[in-house]
């Protein structure tokens, strides 16, 4: 690359975490006062040392950022990935200069304007023409800039009408709108986003990609974070992908996602100990393990491939006519849907000894997002052999899920790919007949 | 290429290098470059200030002149304390309660103004100091106001300003920077240790009553002049007072070059301890 524009060398930063030791079940107030002092101790010594002052009883260092090194170029738009927590919001505070790094350096080359929220600067009690000049000089721009824009930007955020309402009387939606409207008018060398379409409408998403696409044609650098691989692969050419703190991939965009998208946490298998299993005298659970058509035994699976939930269990009692059941549930703790293996089990399944059961979940079911796994074995009407126990999480990550372009989440705990029958070309008479 | 001037981020085609501990090279004239955001903060405070309130401005009014009552009945009538010169004591008051409020509210919103804007600072790149300074402006509007109320009394009075009048910025200046210096001081301190935010409004209080707000400078004995003048207040109140009430009550000068001499301190101190922690505030906000 000869005309390099940000050049970022081997950059960390860390930050001071402070943990609470987990608390004894019974807690004398000897040692609620003792533990007191010993805070108020190492605080005063914090104080006069001039160090941070970190809540909780143990203090250790945390490095968000660990030895990131790559180049940007003119006009190119890189996508920067990762899950959350993986370092990306750290590593644009630094590029835009809001906080410094603990170590390595940052080249950059021409103006920066960073975006890293919708609405900085923004004050509710203040009017959408006066919050428009705010929100610009926040940014970085100039009055005389504001005001050359300022048509554009009203309309861009179709506010015309209430631009003399203070803000907090705007609806979520239009107050989105006209707050990425004046970030999307900013003119510099560097433009950094992060994570602008989380909010905000289809519409209001495609308007925002459409801008973005447009800057990046005026030659502009743009630095994208974004958790919507589809907007990721339209708008960037190159990738960085983080994972705690490191780079895990860097390269053309495509092979990027690729890489993000089957990297699953390796936590698709539990096993419990012999004194830990959910038993009853009867029964135990000896293990469960997620395994995918493609990705093998994970906990992130694609959305397009099946996943199999595989039960392993210890008979030790002669018992009959129980079940084994599974539910998922949703992130906000919905059940999705319950299952339960009774239609399969014969004979065979009830007498003593090691077994499995798997509950086969078909590709294009369930919705993108993290689901809980719970499990219990029960006689249907007579009781619960083992009680329910959530026995881990999964996430289901995948491109437009919906079949949509847009890549968005519908709603629903699970979004079913269901076959559509499209009749086309009727003749005029049968309009009335359908 | 340089298309936009002035708020630029960054002149066009500047090489930035961003490293840990690396001073800053083009600290004031970043600040410089900044000015629009700095008059459009101060704005932002103002225009903020008495929305959704029903006499609006007038509190500005209001409340000095209801202190300058209170204080006139307590130490002029009750207490029978004397009046500088030929003032009448409610105008003494009221030249010494302007450089008072001024300093306390500029000292105030000085040291709460980084927590305030928190928002701002973990997401927007600016210079800092320009968030406490803008607060001080906007205290400083506030003592216009004030102002006026001031010739509107001597106008009442018929009390004719004195030539001195004309070196009244000066003692401005110095109330400016005298709040100034410790509000830099304390903001920075209050983004690490939130102690400070409890500090303040006990200080100013405390002040109001070792300052000569509400009585004249000369009812302390000789020998204890000098120690009391080490409070910068006194310069600049006695000073307040000389340039608007004319030359019957001339401050005694050693506490004026002393208050000049610890505002100087202040701001010095101020200024280095903030710029020393300006760059970690966005970790600690």
């Amino acid at each position: 690359m000869s005309d390099v524009v940000i050049s970022a060398e081997h950059l960390s930063k860390s930050y001071l975490v402070g943990h609470r030791v987990r608390r004894e079940r019974y807690t004398a107030l000897r040692d609620v006062v003792a533990r007191g002092a010993r805070s108020f101790v190492r605080k005063g010594g914090d104080f006069f040392a001039g160090r941070q002052i970190v809540q909780g009883d143990e203090v250790e260092e945390f490095w968000a950022l660990k030895n990131v090194s790559f180049q940007v170029g003119r006009g190119e738009v890189l996508g920067v990935i990762g899950r959350n927590g993986a370092g990306k919001s750290t590593l644009l505070k630094i590029l835009s200069r809001i906080t410094e790094p603990s170590a390595g350096r940052v080249i950059l080359k021409g103006r920066i304007a960073s975006l890293l929220e919708i609405g900085t600067g923004f004050h509710p009690e203040l009017t959408g023409r006066e919050n428009i000049y705010l929100s610009g000089a926040v940014l970085g721009m100039t009055r005389a800039e504001v005001r050359r824009k300022f048509d554009e930007i009203v309309a861009f955020a179709e506010v015309e009408k209430f631009l003399d309402t203070p803000v907090k009387r705007y609806s979520s939606g239009m107050y989105v709108r006209l707050a990425f409207a004046v970030a999307a008018h900013l003119e510099s060398e560097i433009l950094i986003v992060d994570e602008v379409l989380a909010v905000g409408d289809a519409e209001f998403q495609r308007k925002c990609l459409n801008r973005m696409a447009a800057v990046s044609q005026d030659g502009r650098t743009i630095l994208f974070v974004s958790h919507f691989m589809a907007a990721v692969k339209s708008l960037c050419s190159r990738a960085v992908l983080l994972d705690e703190g490191r780079i895990a991939g860097h390269g053309p965009v495509g092979d990027v996602v690729e890489t993000y998208l089957n990297r699953g946490p390796s936590e698709g298998r539990r096993q419990w100990s012999e004194r830990d299993r959910p038993s009853s005298a009867e029964l135990q659970l000896l293990c469960v393990v997620l395994e995918g058509g493609r990705s093998g035994v994970a906990g992130c699976f694609q959305h397009d491939e099946e996943v199999r939930v595989t039960l392993g269990y210890l008979q030790r009692e002669d018992t009959s006519g129980y079940r084994f059941v599974i539910q998922l549930l949703t992130a906000s703790g919905e059940v999705a849907f319950t299952s339960t293996d009774q239609r399969y089990r014969g004979p065979r399944s009830y007498r003593r000894g090691r077994h499995r059961t798997t509950c086969v979940i078909p590709a294009r079911l369930l919705n993108r997002g993290t689901y809980g796994i719970r499990v219990w074995a029960g006689i249907a009407g007579i009781g619960q052999l083992i009680k329910p126990v959530d026995v881990g999480r999964m996430t289901i990550e995948g491109l437009d899920v919906s079949g949509s372009v847009h890549d968005i989440n519908w709603p629903g705990a699970v979004c079913p790919d269901l076959r559509w029958d499209i009749v086309n070309e009727l003749p005029v008479s049968d309009l009335h007949a359908v | 290429m340089n298309l936009m001037s002035g708020g630029a981020i960054d002149s066009a085609g500047r090489v930035l290098v961003l490293e840990p501990g690396r001073a800053e090279q083009h600290y004031w004239r970043d600040i410089w470059a900044y000015r629009q955001l700095f008059l459009i903060l101060a704005w932002r405070d103002l225009a903020v200030r008495y929305k959704q309130t029903v006499i609006g401005v007038a509190w500005a009014l209001i409340r000095p002149v209801l202190t300058m009552v209170v204080f006139t009945v307590v130490f002029g009538k009750i207490a029978k304390l004397p009046s500088e010169g030929g003032a009448p004591y409610a105008l003494m008051v009221f030249a010494g309660m302007l450089p008072w409020t001024f300093f306390s509210t500029a000292l105030s919103e000085a040291s709460h103004s980084l927590i305030g804007n928190s928002n701002l600072i973990g997401k927007v790149y600016f210079p800092r100091l320009i968030v406490p300074t803008a607060a001080v402006v906007v205290a400083f509007v506030d003592f216009l106001v004030s102002f006026a109320i001031l010739l509107a009394l001597m106008f009442w009075y018929h009390f004719l300003p004195p030539w001195q009048i004309m070196l009244l910025p000066l003692f401005i200046l110095l109330a400016f920077l005298a709040s100034l210096g410790p509000g830099l001081w304390i903001t920075a301190l209050n983004v690490k240790y939130r102690d400070f935010r409890y500090v303040i409004p006990f200080l100013v209080q405390f002040g109001l009553y070792i300052s000569p707000v509400g009585f004249s400078s000369r009812i302390v004995p000789a020998q204890w002049q000098l120690l009391y003048s080490l409070n910068p207040l006194v310069g600049i109140i006695d000073g307040f007072r000389w340039c608007s009430l004319g030359g019957g009550s001339a401050p005694y000068w050693p506490s004026v070059y002393l208050s000049i001499a610890v505002t100087g301190v202040f701001v010095w101190f101020g200024l280095s301890t903030f710029r020393k922690m300006e760059k970690s505030f966005a970790d600690l906000i």
